[in-house]
């Protein structure tokens, strides 16, 4: 029994702190969905593309000045895919401006593979690879630290949210276009902080994701896992995010190490999805999401 | 306003120029006419797997200029040409369709393609060469006298690795009681050992399970913490493709699994899969169905005679890597095949006398002296009955900047692969009936 | 002028209820049932295998999801896995129970149709973006399932291949033939989707899609309408699976129906227009086809580039230029290519007059 419950453990652990990086993805989804009702296809593509731009550049530029180079990119591509693709959009159906980011996540695969190639790259953070032991089990010291990045890049948005005009700006915003606009916060300018913030936290996750499975096409297919993230914590709440990260995560490994040798193994994709059914059914909106309200 | 007249303007001027270059195309000449073989190729440069597919077309571009350098295959000049069809079935069909008439082959390189082509080939009167790839049971050239494994297949690749175990742990007999597991894609290229290393684990008494990963497969903590701690695996044999196998290096590094009970299949064997986990990938054994490296006559000749010109089809560097080989073998292959039916029934070159060809392949290890493939492969020869596949695989390991062979071949335990052979093509035929 | 409205008068009511009752649409789809019945014998096996056949079976797919998504508002990216159910349950009805491929395709349809109506209870809990979601884990699951059951997967390749495919004595092993299948089975269907948008069941649909709970309070059951759009769409997609096993691929590969297709068959229906059939089937053309062009045109420019090593850089300019189209379109008219089409029946219904 003791061997189940480390097993357990150790399962417990290894899925929360991957839990930790679903969450990573799914802040760039919320961050955009809370400012503009558009659910951004295009964030895998975008973090994709922000890991091969880092690793292409890293060898010619080291890192403070790599990671500046991605960081101006990725805010002129956020400023660009708004003009182009989404302000001609504005005020139409959500699923034209959906569809649209569909666009954008073709166009940038192939404008990433274009100009860096398709070779996939190695992304070094520079952490020894050794496990900590602690208690019977071991940890991973990369993963200790995404989950530290992670809490400084949420405490970081949570700051920007609460006390900066321009992040009570984005929650006017989230609350009710119109009314934003009647006191005179300009929209597009929201519009294009959110989805600049995104592509911020895409970078993050482009190199917490590239350095744990390599910077490769596969890191756009990553933004898919995070869809159960946002059912579970709801699309427009960044702290449910984190908890919906940390649940799918638990629950993708526990399900696959105690219920998958019963089946046949291969549900750790499957049970995060039944779980968040299980929590739309109490919650139709996720545990955190905002309710529509809607008038008849 | 101007905006949406700027969109509907390109919208419409980009259409308008697309068509324009659609219609500016005049009719593809036939196969061998005029002293010239056309060989179109569908292959994929964008996407997941982009790295196999550039590496396979590089290759058999290159064995084909090299070909063309010397005076061409048999006389004839070999004109390929590509169709991206970005690893997408039925873009794949439609290259295939759209390329047909002048085929005298075809390379789907992907799975979902190569089901999809069967009947047609057979229809069309093409053969289809899928070396290391594709169906198992097409080896027997009875039910599927148009596919060509020629090298290896997935059950004879299977049971090599028992062999090579064995060998690691000192013979077949201390083989009972070791756990074996098997790490895959839960898609039917990941399954398909399956049914053989049950086979034999029952004959050997080893124990056996897999563990499957839901497709990408790239988050596999669950697995090896139930791999290195529950089951605790002896060894652990990787069947996954693309960016799924690159993950077990950190992962099993995050359970302490050591490498050196780790190994791979050829399709999760090139260095585009190692490279990524740097210094992890180290000792990193796989097997192949082709020599890797510039050491081969054939290689340093395209060195010498392609590149010297700067002509070559794929980055310098990646000569002599992993799937380039590849490529270079199944051109080699092919005009093997080609060269068999122009002696045999002169021009033109058909479908038909092409797979006459494969049916006849016979490279002794005289005529891969001739051809400058000796190491590449082992001495193969085919009959109408037996498509190749059945045969000994290489091994290979990862010293953190080559790939270097493992002397020695190891054989399939070849009764077992040829009963399961026979099993699963009495059930396509038994669907097909 | 072109396209007239006026001087048609409608003197029965059969005449008022007829499917096409302008002239003008009359002349438009008979020339084009003419078209696509008389020219692909011309055309030849490319255009037939290539292009035709995969654009019959994935408007099919997308019609049903315009039906579930378009008219009822029901957010669905599980399409792929009920093709996957109807691929399966065609070819084991025909392939291993010797059932005749019109009862095999009628079977396939209403076996997807059950599964359809399983996945389709958690519509009446979830809307909107969760509840695209929450069609995932039915995608995942039937996927899941196919795979795992040696029953329906058929061994390890999960891959069942059919038997020579006939219609009574009829073999059909050409193009042709195939082709013709599936134009029959596609052309029964858009007119029977005609009807059902025209009957009580769609305006039921689009009332729930406007908003439900106001249609729920004027007395259209939710749990009946929002329960049949996924029955509906599932149906189609199955029979549109089964198609993709006897008329296209020969063979029915779990891995063809996967989310990838989803997605895709989801942007057909936006981009071809929610709420519309005729939107499907431009929808499945833009989708299927565009990359083919894109492909072909940008090779033979690049074909002015040196070698094969260049050939990677027009490669992944393909994918740039169909993502920058799909946004092009979009910003040209969000409603959808639909929308589009009726704009210029608009336009042609006054030209040569401005007004």
């Amino acid at each position: 029994m003791s061997a189940d419950l480390s097993f357990g453990l150790e399962l417990l652990v290894s899925g929360l702190l991957v839990g930790v990086l679903y969450a990573m993805v799914a802040l760039g989804f919320v961050l955009i969905y809370k400012a503009s009702d558009v659910f951004n296809f295009a964030q895998g593509a975008m973090t994709f593309f922000a890991a091969l731009a880092l690793v292409s550049v890293l060898p010619r530029l080291g890192w403070p000045l790599a990671l500046l180079f991605v960081v101006a990119l990725m805010t002129a591509l956020a400023v660009a895919v708004e003009r182009l693709a989404l302000r001609p959009l504005a005020g139409r159906p959500p699923l034209a401006l959906a569809m649209s980011t569909l666009g954008v996540t073709f166009a940038l695969g192939g404008l990433a593979q274009a100009l860096w190639g398709t070779e996939p790259h190695r992304l070094s953070l520079g952490i020894s690879a050794e496990p900590i032991q602690a208690a019977g089990i071991l940890i991973n010291r990369v993963d200790l630290f995404a989950a530290g990045a992670v809490a400084v890049i949420v405490a970081a948005l949570i700051w920007f949210f609460q006390r900066t005009k321009l992040g009570l700006g984005l929650r006017a915003v989230a609350d009710d276009h119109e009314a934003a606009m009647s006191v005179g916060i300009d929209l597009r300018r929201v519009w294009v902080v959110a989805w600049t913030l995104s592509g911020l936290v895409a970078i993050a996750a482009g190199i917490l994701w590239g350095n744990r499975i390599g910077v490769g096409f596969a890191v756009s297919l990553i933004a898919f896992k995070a869809l159960p993230v946002l059912i579970i914590g709801g699309i427009d709440s960044i702290p449910g995010a984190i908890v919906g990260g940390l649940i799918v995560g638990a629950t993708e490994n526990l399900a696959e190490g105690f219920i998958g040798p019963l089946v046949g193994g291969g549900v750790q994709e499957i049970f995060p999805y039944l779980v968040a059914l299980v929590f739309l059914m109490v919650r139709p909106y996720g545990l955190f999401g905002r309710p529509v309200i809607e008038r008849v | 306003m101007r905006m949406r007249r700027l969109w509907s303007g390109s919208a419409a001027a980009s259409l308008a120029a697309i068509l324009a270059l659609l219609v500016a195309s005049g009719p593809a000449p036939g196969a061998s006419s005029g002293g010239v073989l056309t060989v179109p190729q569908p292959i994929y440069r964008t996407g997941a797997y982009a790295a196999g597919g550039s590496g396979f077309a590089g290759g058999r571009e290159d064995y084909f200029a090299l070909l063309n350098a010397r005076g061409g295959l048999d006389g004839l000049k070999v004109q390929w040409s590509e169709c991206e069809d970005a690893y997408d079935t039925a873009r794949g069909v439609e290259c295939y369709e759209r390329t047909k008439k002048d085929m005298v082959v075809v390379w789907p390189s992907s799975t979902g393609i190569t089901y999809a082509l069967v009947d047609r080939s057979i229809a069309d009167k093409i053969p289809m060469v899928t070396i290391g790839y594709g169906r198992s049971d097409a080896t027997d050239g009875k039910t599927f006298p148009w596919i060509f494994p020629v090298l290896g297949n997935y059950w004879s690749q299977a049971s090599s690795f028992i062999r090579y175990i064995a060998a690691s742990v000192g013979g077949e007999g201390s083989l009972k009681g070791k756990r074996i597991a098997l790490l895959h894609l839960d898609i039917p290229y990941g399954r398909e050992p399956i049914p053989m290393f049950q086979d034999l684990a029952a004959k050997f008494g080893f124990e056996f399970r897999n563990f499957p990963l839901p497709a990408p497969g790239l988050e596999q903590s669950a697995a090896w913490v139930d791999m290195a701690r529950r089951f605790r695996a002896d060894y652990v044999i990787q069947w996954n493709f693309g960016q799924s196998c690159t993950v077990p290096f950190t992962a099993m590094h995050q359970v302490a699994f050591p490498i050196d009970k780790f190994m791979g299949v050829w399709w999760c064997g090139s260095e585009e899969d190692v490279r990524p986990a740097a210094d992890l990938s180290k000792n990193y054994v796989t097997s192949n169905f082709t020599g890797v490296g510039r050491n081969f006559p054939v290689i340093q000749q395209i060195l010498a005679t392609v590149y010297k010109n700067g002509k070559g089809n794929i980055d310098e560097a990646r000569v002599g890597t992993v799937y380039y080989n590849r490529g270079v073998i199944e051109a080699a292959v092919f005009s093997e095949a080609v060269h068999n039916a122009i002696k045999q029934f002169g021009l033109p070159v058909t479908g038909d006398k092409v797979r006459w060809g494969l049916e006849h392949l016979n490279f002794t290890e005289a005529r891969l002296h001739e051809l400058g493939l000796t190491g590449m492969i082992p001495p193969v020869t085919l009959t109408p009955d037996d498509h190749g596949g059945v045969s000994s695989a290489y091994f290979q390991r990862w010293d953190g900047q080559k790939w270097v062979r493992i002397p020695g071949l190891w054989q399939p335990y070849a009764d077992l692969v040829r009963a399961q052979i026979a099993k699963s093509a009495a059930e396509y035929r038994n669907q097909k009936r | 002028m072109l396209y007239r409205e006026c001087g048609v008068y409608r003197t029965s009511y059969a005449q008022d209820a007829a499917l096409f009752p302008l002239p003008a649409d009359r002349l438009g789809t008979a020339a084009l049932v003419l078209a696509a019945v008389l020219l692909p014998p011309v055309l030849g096996t490319y255009w037939l295998r290539g292009i035709l056949i995969p654009f019959l079976v994935f408007s099919l797919a997308a019609l049903g999801l315009n039906f579930l998504t378009g008219y009822a508002g029901l957010l669905s990216l599980g399409q792929a896995a009920f093709m996957a159910v109807g691929a399966y349950a065609g070819v084991i009805l025909y392939g291993r129970y010797g059932v005749p491929l019109p009862l095999a395709l009628l079977g396939a349809g209403l076996i997807a149709a059950a599964v359809g109506a399983a996945a389709g209870t958690p519509s009446l809990r979830i809307k909107g973006f969760y509840l695209a979601v929450a069609t995932l884990a039915s995608q995942f699951l039937i996927t899941w399932t196919i795979q795992h059951v040696p029953w329906i997967s058929g061994g390890v390749f999960a891959t069942i291949n059919t038997p020579t495919v006939r219609v009574g004595g009829l073999v059909l092993d050409t193009a042709l033939r195939q082709y013709y299948l599936a134009l029959a089975v596609v052309a029964l269907l858009t007119v029977f989707g005609m009807n059902l948008t025209r009957s009580r069941i769609g305006r039921a649909w689009m009332a729930i899609r406007d908003r439900d709970i106001a249609a729920e309070i004027i007395g259209i059951r939710l749990l009946k309408y929002k329960v049949l759009a996924f029955v509906v769409a599932a149906f189609y997609a199955g029979v549109a699976g089964a198609l993709v096993v006897f008329c296209w691929y020969g063979s029915a590969n779990i891995e063809e129906f996967d989310l990838v297709n989803s997605v895709r068959i989801l942007g057909m229906v936006i981009i071809g227009g929610m709420g519309s059939i005729v939107g499907s089937f431009l929808g499945a053309g833009f989708v299927t086809l565009l990359p083919i062009l894109v492909s072909v045109g940008v090779h033979k420019a690049g074909a002015l580039a040196a070698g094969g090593a260049a050939n990677g850089l027009v490669s992944s300019l393909e994918d740039l230029i169909f993502g920058t189209m799909i946004v092009l379109f979009l910003v040209l008219e969000p409603l959808g290519l639909a929308r589009l089409w009726k704009t210029i029946k608009d336009y042609l219904r006054l030209w040569p007059f401005a007004y």
